[in-house]
Formats: structure tokens, C-alpha cells, sequence
């Protein structure tokens, strides 16, 4: 059976620069994988690779999932077969509320799925809605106000995890979800994480800390440096680094740093 | 646009219909182009006072004199002597729903519209239930002392009253196309408020049938006296399809003292039409006046809602909306005068354009010497949704007094890759997405509107944004 999610030699570029050269990379049904590295090695830019930002090109590569190559596929096709991606930095849309974005959403993958669907009925949305941002601990007045418009750093992330929640996706990629949030708000996320992670869901978390890693164990670690991953390994992985920094890596991956000069 | 009674609604129908027939048919029709005779014509048809006569025969002397307007979008292509500036209405035969244009058929089917509602929006079908609607509305209005009648009917009816206001608050020596209204003005509405008196309901929402027959030339008077309280709203969020190409309507309302009044637009001419139009309100100690405007069609629109603060504490607030799309210019604002102590007043315009469109805001803001304690803000929007629309600001700020509040914000923005990837990533393909931020863009507008044309407003909207992506 396929993987959730298979990269396989990804290279991506923007405005002629290669970012990302040959990443390869597999999260296995129901695991979570934490990718972590120095700042500009490219990890968020994997993520907005995955999703299909059009300001990168894919050179080469593909991004399976579950079998399902999404190099030629529009970001909101992307969306519709499963993947999500919790943005770093989510943009305000004024005069949009969040509940009327969730229900657009949710109806754009039902008709994706159908195109007779007519759509998730209010009462039924309302409730699944409550659920979820209960579950995130969530004042319920959060859905009426425009998204992402005036959100605390907080809110914003956990806004994010709304709709992961909500949207029920197969891939869920969340970029530095982590950054700016205070222990609380991280406790939240997380456990709201770890309640949708499971069987149905893979989930990739990219950050520059461990500290989410304390409350949410990954399956697999993965570093990377220089477009690339460099090195993976289990949840001690991450321990390491946290006491030995990324240097030895750069050691053992002096061809990387040369390339790039 | 304009509220008439039923007899004048269908002769406005008629008249409608007869835009798209062969022109001999009219009992009777004023020769293309204006002189003396036409305007004395029209009056005489009308069976008018002398000194509506003489009004409108000086109005047409003031037009003849006054200078094309240079100061704002280019009028060189309309063609003033091609115009019929009357047409009586005629019990003629008129066309046949297949005669409508396909797009506009279409649209009507987009914005869920009952089909015997689409005929009569088009002009082809004379009977609607709204008729009975429409005489319980006027008998409860009645009760209260409101008068609601064709602009015609008010000046046969109640000659002192209407011969009191009309034409005070919008002279004819305004500006030439309020002296060419004023000349040749036919259509509309005359209402009156009595003191204390609040109407429950917006007015034209109930009718929404009639308003269809919208006059080329139309006059509205609103009158609401002390403490009263009146929401007229005109237009029609249906596209009014027209084969005039020229609307030029002149709106005058009196807010009294303690009145409040607000008058709502939503203007969707077909896309051939220049439609200039003067509308001001004189606003009265502790009045307010709330214009809310809506301008998505027409080839040209050149409109400026205006608030003359003229009393003590005189509230005035103008919430501006323009879409233009392709070939289209919208040149939209406002104008407040602050005349009066303690006047307060805000302008909010969003303006979107798109394919090439083009929207300008135009606003004028003016504190005259003693208007000490005023407070102003000015906050103008707009969006571009592609690199090839434009948008423009003409703001213009006078203040001749020192103790006053004045705040102007101005942004432009263009609709960002960012939010469209953001709300593609979540699943809505991109005409979606975009339609998504244009609808936030403006929801603080329709958040104004009664209800059922909030809802038509963001069907509009959707149907405005197909097939401007990719």
C-alpha cells in the first residue's frame, strides 16, 4: 500500500535559485515525522513545495500521496485529496469570517468528492464546528470573527489547527506551528494535534525545537541542511541535537556547504 | 430609479417597453434632441403649474449655457442631441422575452430570481401579486400621515408642500446635469414624513417590483420632518437592462430636526449607460443622514452623495461601493459640508476593479468658519484584482476652522498571491478564493443592507467574479 506522503529527489526553485536539492523523504499511514534544521536550509519551503505555492517551480521530483503524484496539481486540488498545511505565517483575510471559510471549505471537498453534493447543512456544520473548538479549547465566539484579522500570534496557530481539525485531511504539514506560542497555547495545540493524529492521519512537524517534540512524539526524526535531508532517525534524534546543535552535522555533510558557495 | 404608485409603475413599464419596440408606436414621444419646445412639450403633457413651467424652461437656459464638466472622466461620446428626452407612456405593445438578451437571462437565473419576477424586470410582463403587497403597504403608510407617490402625483396633490422644498436643496443652477434634469425631469418619487412619525420598514424593499421602471430623467423629494425616520432604498441588484444610454436623476431630501433618514443605491445599469446623477441631503440640527451606495453597473457612473450639515449636531455618513469590470468606470464619493456647529460626519468608500475596470474616489470634504467642534473621517479602500484595473483617489479637504476633527486613510491593495494561496490551500479553487476576499473586502457594506439584498449583493458579487481567474 502507498505511503501517506512519499517525496521522492524533490529540487525546487524559486526565481531561478535552487532551495531544495533532492529531497526524499516517506511518512508511512498513521505516523508523525518532526523535520528539523537551521534556519533557511529550506524546511519551509518544503512545506510550501508540498502545497504547491506558486512562487516555486518543481525542477524535479514528485510528491506522492498515498500514490497520488501532486507536481502538476493545483494547490486546491492538493487540498482536496488530503493534504493540509498549517501556514508559519497565515495570511488575514478580511470580512471573512471563520465559520463561513470552514463551511466553504468543507463544501468545496464535498463537491470534490461529488459534484451533486449540496453542501454540509448548518445545523449539522454548527455542531462539528463547536466540537472542534472545544477540543482547542476554543471560545465558540472565534467563529464569527474574521480570519486571521487582529488573531494574537496564539490565536493564528490555533486557528490553524481549527481547520486541520475541521477539514479532516490524510497529510497534515505543519510549519512552525510551534513558534510564538507560550507553554499553554502549546499544550492546547498539541493535544489537539495528538487527538486528530492516528491511523487515518500522517502528520509532518517542521520546527526548529524539540519543545513540541515533549508533546508530541514522533515517530521519526529527520534533519536537514542545505536542501536536503541529511539525516533521520527516532525521537533520541532530536535529543541529540538539542544538546550538540547542528555542527557535527555539518561535519559530516561538508559537501552540502560546499556546494552551496 | 425611483418609487411610483402602481398606475405610474405600469406606465413606466410601458415606457419601458417600449425602449425596445419600434418608437412611431408612443402616443407620444419628444423629438430627438432638447429646445424650448420640447421642454414646454413635456410640461404641457404633463399638465403642470406655470411656475413648474417656467422652472423647468429657466433649468434648460442654465444647461444650455453651462460648460461640459472637464474636471472629471471624459462625457465627449455621449450624444446629447440623439437623446429623446420624453417619452409618454403608451399602452403599446412591447417585446417578447426572447427578445432579452441572453446574458441578462442568464443572470437573472444566477441570482435565483422567480421567472414572472425576471419578465417584469425586463419589461415584458405587466402583472405581478406585488400589486395587492403594494396597496396594504400604502393604506398602513396612510395611517400615519406618510406620503408615497409618484413624483408627478405629489406635485398635482400636495402643490404647497412640494412647491416649498422641491428644487431647494439641489438648484438648478447646481451643476449642468441638475439643470438638465431639472429641464426635463420625469419619474420618481415624492414622500413626506410627518413629525415623529417611524416608518418600520424600508420603503422600496416592499416594492421591489416596481422600482424597475427607472426613469431616465428621475426626480426624488423626500421629506422627513422633525424626529422622523424613513430607510428608502432604490434600485435593484437584477441588472436593469436598458437600451437608453443615459440616466441623469437628481435626489433631494430634507432631514428636519432630530430626523433620520437613510436612502440606499444599488445601482446595475447594463453596461452601455452613463448614468450621472446629483443626490444631497440638507440635514437639520441633530439630523442624520445615511447614504449607502452601490455602484456596479453602467459604462460611466459619475456619482457623489452629499450631506449639507447645516444644523447644530447634523449627523452625515456616506458608505460608497463601486465594481467596475471591463469597460467600465465608476468615479464614486462623497461630499459633506460642515456648516454647523458640532457636525460630525464619516465617508467610507471601497471601490474593486477588475479586467481592466476602472474606479475612482472623489470626495469632497468642507468645514466652514464656525463649525467649531466638528469631527470628520474619511477612509477610502480599494482592490485590484489583476495589474491591467485601476483605481484613483481625488480627495479634497477644505477647512476653515480650527477647532475641528478631520481623519483621511487611503489604501489601495491588490488582491494577494498570499491570500489566494492560503484559501486555495484549504480547497477552493482560485475564482472561489478570489470571490472569497472580494466578498470580505466589501461585507462591511452589505452588512448594511436589508437582508434580502445582502444576499442578492453576494450573488452579485459572485457572478461578477466568474471567469475573472485563470
Amino acid at each position: 500500500m502507498a505511503a501517506t506522503l512519499e517525496v521522492r529527489g524533490l529540487h525546487a526553485a524559486i526565481d531561478g535559485k535552487g532551495i531544495l536539492k533532492g529531497v526524499d523523504l516517506t511518512v508511512d499511514k498513521g505516523q508523525v515525522h518532526a523535520l528539523m534544521g537551521p534556519n533557511g536550509t529550506g524546511k519551509s519551503t518544503l512545506a510550501n513545495v508540498l502545497m504547491g505555492h506558486p512562487a516555486y517551480t518543481v525542477t524535479a521530483g514528485e510528491i506522492l500521496l498515498e500514490g497520488v503524484n501532486l507536481v502538476e496539481i493545483e494547490p486546491d486540488a492538493r487540498a482536496r485529496l488530503g493534504l493540509f498545511l498549517a501556514f508559519q505565517y497565515p495570511v488575514a483575510i478580511p470580512g471573512l469570517s471563520v465559520a463561513n471559510f470552514l463551511r466553504a471549505a468543507i463544501n468545496a471537498k464535498r463537491r470534490g468528492l461529488n459534484p451533486e453534493d449540496k453542501g454540509v447543512a448548518v445545523p449539522e456544520f454548527r455542531k462539528l464546528l463547536k466540537e472542534k473548538m472545544d477540543l482547542l479549547q476554543m471560545p465558540h465566539e472565534f467563529a464569527g470573527r474574521y480570519l486571521n484579522e487582529g488573531f494574537s500570534g496564539g490565536e493564528k496557530k490555533r486557528a490553524e489547527i481549527l481547520q486541520l481539525a475541521t477539514l479532516d485531511p490524510r497529510m497534515a504539514v505543519l510549519d512552525e506551528t510551534d513558534s510564538g506560542l507560550d507553554i499553554d497555547a502549546l499544550r492546547i495545540v498539541a493535544g489537539g494535534v495528538n487527538a486528530l493524529a492516528g491511523p487515518g492521519l500522517g502528520v509532518l512537524i517542521i520546527t526548529h525545537y524539540q519543545r513540541i517534540l515533549k508533546y508530541i512524539q514522533p515517530h521519526v526524526v529527520h534533519i536537514m541542511l542545505d536542501g536536503r535531508i541529511v539525516e533521520s532517525g527516532g525521537a533520541e534524534l532530536a535529543e541529540h541535537l538539542e544538546e550538540h546543535g547542528y555542527d557535527w552535522l555539518r561535519e559530516k555533510n561538508p559537501n552540502g556547504v560546499v556546494a552551496e558557495a | 430609479m425611483s418609487k411610483q404608485t402602481d398606475t405610474q409603475a405600469v406606465e413606466g413599464l410601458d415606457r419601458y417597453k417600449y425602449s425596445f419596440s419600434d418608437p412611431d408606436e408612443a402616443v407620444f414621444t419628444a423629438e430627438r434632441g432638447l429646445s424650448r419646445e420640447v421642454v414646454e412639450q413635456i410640461s404641457h403633457m404633463k399638465g403642470e403649474p406655470d411656475w413648474m413651467r417656467e422652472f423647468r424652461l429657466k433649468a434648460l437656459e442654465h444647461y444650455k449655457a453651462r460648460p461640459m464638466p472637464a474636471w472629471g472622466p471624459d462625457l465627449g461620446l455621449i450624444n446629447f442631441d440623439n437623446i429623446i428626452y420624453y417619452v409618454r407612456p403608451a399602452e403599446a405593445e412591447g417585446k417578447t422575452w426572447e427578445e432579452v438578451p441572453e446574458t441578462i437571462k442568464r443572470t437573472f437565473d444566477k441570482l435565483g430570481i422567480p421567472e414572472a419576477e425576471q419578465k417584469f424586470l425586463a419589461g415584458v410582463g405587466a402583472q405581478y401579486e406585488s400589486e395587492m403587497v403594494y396597496h396594504n403597504i400604502q393604506k398602513h403608510l396612510a395611517d400615519q400621515g406618510v406620503i408615497f407617490v409618484s413624483i408627478e402625483d405629489g406635485l398635482r396633490q400636495y402643490p404647497d408642500l412640494f412647491r416649498e422644498y422641491f428644487g431647494t436643496v439641489i438648484p438648478i443652477t447646481d451643476n449642468k446635469f441638475a439643470a438638465l434634469n431639472s429641464a426635463v425631469w420625469s419619474g420618481g418619487s415624492f414622500i413626506y414624513v410627518p413629525k415623529g412619525v417611524k416608518v418600520d420598514l424600508p420603503l422600496q424593499a416592499y416594492f421591489r417590483l416596481n422600482m424597475a421602471n427607472i426613469g431616465q430623467f428621475e426626480r426624488t423629494l423626500i421629506i422627513a420632518d422633525e424626529g422622523s425616520q424613513i430607510h428608502y432604498v432604490e434600485g435593484c441588484t437584477a441588472p436593469v437592462y436598458t437600451t437608453d444610454s443615459f440616466h441623469s436623476g437628481v435626489i433631494e431630501i430634507i432631514v428636519k430636526a432630530g430626523a433620520r433618514v437613510r436612502y440606499t443605491t444599488i445601482q446595475n445599469w447594463s453596461v452601455n449607460v452613463y448614468n450621472l446623477v446629483t443626490q444631497r441631503a440638507m440635514v437639520h440640527a441633530g439630523g442624520t443622514m445615511e447614504w449607502v451606495d452601490a455602484n456596479l453597473g453602467s459604462k460611466l457612473t459619475m456619482k457623489y452623495p452629499s450631506c449639507y450639515l447645516i444644523g447644530e449636531g447634523a449627523h452625515g455618513e456616506i458608505l460608497s461601493l463601486a465594481f467596475a469590470a471591463a469597460g467600465q468606470h465608476q468615479d464614486a464619493g462623497g461630499k459633506v459640508i460642515h456648516a454647523a456647529p458640532h457636525t460630525s460626519s464619516k465617508i467610507t468608500s471601497k471601490s474593486i476593479s477588475k479586467a481592466g475596470g476602472r474606479t475612482s474616489y472623489r470626495g469632497l470634504l468642507k468645514v466652514h468658519k464656525g463649525a467649531q467642534g466638528s469631527r470628520s473621517s474619511v477612509v477610502c479602500d480599494a482592490l485590484l484584482l489583476d495589474p491591467q484595473s485601476r483605481s484613483d483617489t481625488y480627495p479634497s479637504i477644505e477647512i476653515d476652522e480650527d477647532n475641528v476633527t478631520v481623519g483621511h486613510e487611503a489604501s489601495v491593495s491588490k488582491i494577494g498571491e498570499e491570500q489566494l494561496f492560503y484559501l486555495m490551500s484549504r480547497g477552493l479553487n482560485a475564482e472561489e478564493a478570489a470571490t472569497m476576499v472580494v466578498s470580505g473586502f466589501i461585507e462591511p457594506l452589505v452588512r448594511e443592507l436589508p437582508m434580502e439584498y445582502a444576499v442578492e449583493m453576494n450573488r452579485l458579487i459572485q457572478l461578477q467574479m466568474e471567469g475573472s481567474i485563470g
